[in-house]
């Protein structure tokens, strides 16, 4: 099997028309094959979430991951620019939305691209897939753990409660999370099965126990390597059943 | 989570950041995921000088029981401090 990839620093065109950092890793095959749009965490565009894209890549998916923190911190490292946005509140939601589209414009315009694109996304990241696939014609989305889909806003923030949007829902969506969690705590959860099931959108939830937040974290003492391992074999199969050409 | 959780204070004084000695007027404490401190969540405080751009920045990620101890001694040290020194 030909694996060979390529992972590289891109600019994109962001909300507004800003260009913006991103990181984009694909196999260097004709194709086709799917796009997959990662939203990293509230701690930023950083080194394990880079690892994650290329993960995607090695898969067989084409990947890109916006910097979302770039016009706060163009060219600062991921935890300085990830410390300047978090004391800003967070990224606005309009701005997430704006540069997800740009993304899988990118991905849509790669020469070996089949046309489908999905989102995925940790921690803030989570809640923001599912925005991007209630405010755009996504094939899937992926929630790893994202707090404030439901529930109680944190004042302040961006960070505003989005599940009243569920109708708007455009594609099938994977959740994942730990039933340890308090933020998304197992009542949010529900909370966003519930809306799921009044609006008749199709989605598959796991939480696993014994696993809190950021249980995909190698790098943090979060990692639950039995729900990561499983995590990881849901994702692909729901790629790989929605993805696909 | 993601708490979000911050208390902007204006200082004044100066810190050793990556590139030297830096005059800090800003700080930040917050508790929520630690960049490389070995717990879920942390107490963080950032010092910074925002005229410098995002990289001025000195940051410490502590347990929640030491920042505890910390703020402590700090104001410990502070009380037992002779009057009149500036």
């Amino acid at each position: 099997m030909y694996d060979a990839m390529i992972a590289e620093t891109v600019t994109i065109t962001g909300h507004d028309g800003d260009a913006i950092e991103a990181y984009s890793a694909r196999p260097l095959t004709p194709g086709p094959v799917g796009g997959v749009v990662v939203i990293h965490h509230m701690p930023g565009y950083d080194d394990s979430t880079k690892e994650i894209a290329r993960n995607f890549a090695f898969h067989g998916y084409n990947v890109i991951m916006p910097n979302l923190y770039w016009r706060e911190a163009p060219g600062a490292s991921s935890d300085d620019a990830a410390a300047t946005a978090r004391a800003q509140g967070g990224v606005p939601d309009d701005r997430l939305v704006g540069d997800v589209a740009g993304a899988m414009a990118y991905l849509k315009g790669l020469s070996n691209a089949n046309g489908k694109v999905a989102t995925i996304g940790y921690c803030s990241g989570g809640r923001q897939s599912f925005l991007a696939g209630v405010s755009l014609d996504l094939d899937a989305a992926v929630d790893c753990y994202g707090a404030f889909v439901a529930g109680p806003a944190r004042e302040g923030t961006t960070m505003v409660p989005i599940v009243d949007k569920t109708p708007s829902l455009s594609c099938p969506l994977l959740g994942l999370f730990g039933a340890d969690d308090q933020y998304p705590s197992p009542e949010h959860v529900g909370l966003l099965e519930d809306a799921l099931k009044a609006a008749g959108k199709t989605y598959e939830f796991h939480s696993y126990e014994g696993a809190g937040h950021a249980f995909f974290s190698v790098n943090r003492p979060a990692y639950r390597v039995e729900a990561a391992n499983d995590g990881w074999q849901r994702i692909f199969a729901f790629y790989g059943k929605y993805l696909s050409a | 989570m993601c708490t979000y959780l911050t208390e902007k204070v204006e200082i004044s004084g100066s810190g050793k950041g990556a590139t030297g000695w830096i005059s800090v007027t800003d700080a930040s404490v917050y508790l929520d995921h630690p960049v490389h401190a070995p717990f879920g969540h942390s107490l963080n405080i950032d010092f910074l000088a925002p005229e410098l751009g995002p990289s001025a920045r000195v940051a410490v990620e502590l347990s929640q029981e030491s920042a505890r101890a910390l703020a402590k001694a700090i104001e410990a040290v502070l009380e037992s401090a002779p009057p009149g020194l500036e």
